[in-house]
């Protein structure tokens, strides 16, 4: 597998993503400035977290606007896999490759600690190696994290199973009380239609090694590399 | 194209010189050195590097005391930030400042250009930030600021960390009404570096090009040094346009963009604009060089239209950087911070000439000789008086008077001990990918060295309350509890930054506490070896004459060989058994059972014995990286019970301590030093205690872990889940506007 890691002014986590992807593929991702003229041929483009452009528009708004986004996006429709983790997942929403937008979250402070989260759909080259139903835990960090559609949207992404991660209790259910940011749905992480799109608050990245105290994330790159190998 | 209005800058007197905050008899001086009436720009130059905030006048020959050498030092105290050897060519590069003053006026962006500021003082030597700590000192629950404080505080500090993408790993946030007109804002920055590429600020290469970078210059922050160096009155609200506002967005760009600069061979010296701006930057730079400066400040990127020069001089904008580049080099630079979107000026070149010179419109603003703004900067022997030494308690008082549950139920959720969970789930405290622990999971946060298996060990410290009633003691045992909580986390402890919080030293009752302090602390890092590095010093820490708790905040640096080695403070799993190691007498002089339960804040403090306390840490630390520990925990402040209620609250498992029953207060409260809570399993338990025997270590046993409840203490059990409310409750209802205490 190769992948791609793009990277803007006030990305944060280009770094530990090509490092969990560097575990997980052997070699390094190639880092893609988001000015750079040509995305290479790959078969992942992660879109990282952090603060793109300061967030100081919308989360994300800038980023999806600058020139590389219309080269990842093209890239998509030919059915490259993009992940987008916490500021990407509000790249790839801005940038209308995945429904909904992330809000300022309920409690409307930043949050930074594990959240517990349900694997909805492991048809997808992100989480084939997870067991549906599993509940899963990965660090969350961010301000706006809230994910808002509208009825129609949501019922069309559960409905078509478009749901790929939801926030929930330890013992595995979606209730409030499992939703750290007021997310509709306890929706943490949506795939596109085809699941060739995943974007996902929690960051997979950071569970990933022991010292981390989860690697629950280590399955989300073996699976990406087993199926884009 | 805009045209400049024409400048007319006041004429210099006696009065406008003590409106700069300069003394009659330092005017006098000022005068003596420049040979005539200096210009406007002149005295401004000369107000800032001669404030107590540029200049240490009244701590400096007090600093010189302390021990700044090892073996493992690279960098004292001198620099932007302190440098150690951390082996393998790599180098830790460290340092705590305050921002204090502005914090308490514009809570959100004091906070948050403390980081910006703390964070640019150990890049520009070179070093990749990897972890942000914070020492918090706010008012009494009870006033009516404090919410608000609190509540910009840590968002300020959340928005400018989390932005620049470097974890926020630890703290200590305490509450005291000495505080409640004067809060501390401490904040601290660690980098990591290659030890052969440390960059320095003292300029060389006469004719060489002085480069400006970051951010354009505004008005904000004229005389935010001044003002760090003055009492507060009611009217400080007024000062709100002194406070700087930070882009942390712009210090994320100008991380990168230097870290892409220094990779190159560009750079002769560089130094970050901080307090004073492009002052302080500019005189430092040429003084330790030995070199003039001239300056055309019509170059200076500016944000704003019709600025001064001496408000260009004087401006205290955010994320700028000065550098001194080789010939030639001046375009490999432009292009990297062209491609960062940054500021790019060359404002001038070095000299032979020994003079800070400066040219705006074609006029000569300033033409001062360099060394006299630094070297014949006043220096004062303050009159001091020794704080009396507290009387003792009496003896009665270790006779407990009300039941031990309620007790612990009432400590473990009062302000300061309570969980500041609600503060450090608002900080990003994983990115990076190399945290083991934040501090209240282990003693010491711990993170890794990246791309090795080392890590560094980071902790702040200081008992105010301590320092108050005996500040050598005090300033002793902020300096051994660092050392302690570095050691308790499996840390070899290596060098300390001070961030020395006081009130006015002018006063010899405040200057006494200052000296106190500095000679506790320096014994105790002669005896710990564990030097002092780099520091910072905030006086005038006062509110209508009002001094806040002598605070001299330590932080900590540590390394371990293997970061997973490091062990937290949780209880494990059940039948390990439980430890203390070191001498328990029972102090209860200035404990905060005397203060939370009996309402009391008097006694001497609990007194530290050195040589003890190396021998007890030097043991914990051997058990720990031999593996024969599940848990460590050091006793602070609560004493034993409360150490031991944190590891049982920490993952919910129990203790039965039967060694404990019928115990006094004093046992259970007390806050002697030097002690170390630990578990370990049975096997491994008697291995500790037979090498405890042979090492002279007093070691006791006081229990086996289990269950979910801590009993052997009391009659009945004391519920974990109980105190556990108690504690998790205090500070989200005290700041969704509950007292909290009901």
């Amino acid at each position: 597998m190769k992948a791609a890691v793009i990277v803007f002014p006030g990305s944060n986590c280009d770094r530990d993503v090509a490092v969990a992807l560097e575990h997980a593929m052997g070699e390094k991702p190639q880092m893609v400035w988001h000015r750079d003229a040509d995305l290479p041929q790959v078969d992942l483009i992660v879109v990282p977290g952090g603060f793109s452009y300061g967030d100081y528009l919308r989360s994300g708004a800038m980023a999806a606007h600058s020139p590389i986004m219309r080269e990842v996006v093209a890239r998509a429709e030919k059915g490259v896999r993009v992940l987008g983790i916490c500021n990407g997942f509000q790249i790839l929403t801005e940038a209308k490759l995945l429904p909904g937008a992330l809000l300022r979250n309920a409690g409307l402070k930043f949050i930074c600690r594990g959240v517990d989260l349900k694997v909805e759909n492991t048809d997808s080259a992100f989480t084939g190696h997870y067991q549906r139903g599993q509940v899963v835990n990965f660090p969350v960090a961010h301000h706006d994290g809230n994910y808002f559609a509208d009825a129609e949207t949501l019922k069309r992404v559960e409905g078509e199973g478009h749901v790929a991660f939801r926030y929930v209790t330890p013992a595995g259910e979606a209730t409030a009380e499992g939703n750290p940011n007021g997310s509709a749905l306890n929706i943490a992480g949506v795939f596109n239609e085809k699941r060739t799109v995943l974007g996902l608050m929690p960051h997979p990245e950071r569970a990933g090694e022991a010292l981390h105290g989860h690697t629950d994330g280590k399955p989300m790159f073996a699976s990406l590399v087993e199926t884009l190998s | 194209m805009t045209i400049a209005r024409e400048i007319k800058e006041p004429k210099v007197t006696a009065e406008l010189a003590a409106e700069h905050g300069l003394k009659s008899d330092e005017y006098k001086l000022m005068l003596d050195i420049v040979g005539r009436t200096p210009s406007f720009t002149e005295l401004g130059i000369f107000s800032v590097m001669w404030s107590e905030h540029c200049s240490y006048k009244s701590s400096k020959v007090w600093l010189k005391t302390l021990p700044t050498t090892a073996p493992h030092v690279i960098c004292g105290p001198g620099e932007n930030a302190g440098v150690i050897d951390i082996g393998d060519g790599q180098a830790a590069i460290f340092k705590m400042e305050s921002h204090n003053h502005p914090s308490f006026i514009e809570p959100y962006q004091g906070a948050a250009t403390g980081v910006g500021g703390i964070l640019r003082d150990v890049f520009t030597m070179g070093a990749r930030p990897v972890a942000n700590m914070n020492a918090l000192r706010f008012g009494s629950p009870d006033h009516a600021k404090t919410r608000h404080l609190v509540s910009g505080v840590v968002a300020g500090i959340g928005g400018y960390g989390n932005c620049v993408g470097v974890p926020t790993v630890g703290g200590e946030t305490n509450f005291h009404p000495a505080y409640n007109g004067n809060i501390l804002v401490n904040a601290m920055t660690v980098g990591l570096a290659q030890a052969d590429r440390i960059f320095y600020s003292a300029a060389a290469g006469i004719g060489n090009p002085v480069v400006y970078v970051g951010s354009k210059t505004g008005r904000d922050g004229i005389h935010g040094a001044t003002m760090a160096s003055a009492e507060f009155t009611e009217d400080s609200e007024e000062k709100r346009p002194t406070v700087q506002v930070g882009d942390p967005f712009t210090e994320k760009l100008l991380i990168e963009a230097c870290m892409e600069l220094m990779a190159t061979d560009a750079i002769v010296a560089i130094q970050d604009m901080g307090a004073a701006g492009l002052t302080s930057s500019s005189v430092e730079m040429a003084d330790k060089g030995g070199l003039g400066i001239e300056l055309d400040l019509d170059q200076v990127p500016q944000r704003e239209t019709g600025m001064t020069p001496y408000e260009i001089m004087l401006s205290e904008s955010q994320e700028r950087m000065l550098m001194i580049l080789k010939p030639g080099r001046e375009d490999v630079a432009r292009a990297i911070f062209e491609k960062w979107e940054l500021d790019f000026a060359i404002i001038g070149r070095l000299t032979d000439s020994g003079r800070l010179v400066l040219k705006m419109h074609g006029q000569t603003w300033c033409d001062l000789v360099v060394a006299p703004l630094v070297e014949r900067a006043p220096s004062y022997e303050r009159p001091w008086e020794p704080t009396p030494a507290p009387a003792p308690l009496e003896a009665g008082v270790s006779t407990l008077t009300q039941p031990i549950d309620a007790i612990l139920e009432k400590m473990v959720g009062c302000p300061d001990l309570a969980s500041k969970r609600w503060i450090w789930e608002q900080y990003d405290s994983q990115v990076g990918g190399d945290t083991r622990f934040l501090s209240g999971q282990a003693d010491a946060a711990v993170v890794r060295v990246h791309g090795t298996r080392k890590g560094l060990a980071i902790t702040t410290d200081c008992t105010p309350r301590y320092v108050k009633a005996d500040p050598v003691q005090g300033g002793a045992q902020a300096v051994a509890e660092a050392w302690r909580n570095i050691t308790a986390a499996g840390g070899l402890p290596l060098a300390i930054t001070d961030n020395m919080n006081f009130g006015n030293p002018e006063k010899p009752r405040i200057m006494g506490q200052f000296v106190g302090a500095i000679q506790g602390m320096g014994e105790a890092c002669r005896v710990l070896e564990f030097p002092v590095v780099s520091g910072n010093v905030s006086l005038y820490n006062e509110t209508n004459g009002e001094a806040i708790l002598p605070t001299p905040a330590i932080g900590g640096v540590g390394l371990l060989h293997d970061a997973e080695l490091a062990v937290g403070l949780a209880f494990q799993r059940e039948g390990d058994v439980i430890l203390l190691v070191g001498e328990t007498k029972g102090h209860l002089g200035q404990t905060l059972y005397l203060r939370e339960i009996l309402g009391r804040e008097e006694g001497p403090p609990p007194p530290v014995d050195l040589a003890v306390e190396k021998r007890n840490g030097d043991f914990v630390r051997g058990l720990i990286l031999d593996k024969l520990v599940a848990s460590s925990h050091d006793v602070a402040d609560g004493g034993l019970l409360i150490a031991l209620v944190e590891m049982a609250m920490g993952k919910g498992i129990g203790a039965d301590l039967m060694p404990l029953a019928g115990a006094d207060a004093g046992m259970l409260f007390g806050e002697d030093q030097g002690r170390y809570v630990l578990a370990a399993s049975a096997a491994d338990a008697a291995t500790i205690e037979s090498r405890a025997k042979a090492a002279g270590v007093p070691v006791t046993r006081l229990g086996i872990t289990g269950g979910r409840a801590l009993t052997g203490v009391t009659d009945t059990a004391i519920s974990l889940e109980a105190l556990k409310r108690s504690h998790e409750a205090w500070l989200p209802a005290y700041m969704a506007g509950g007292s909290g205490l009901d």
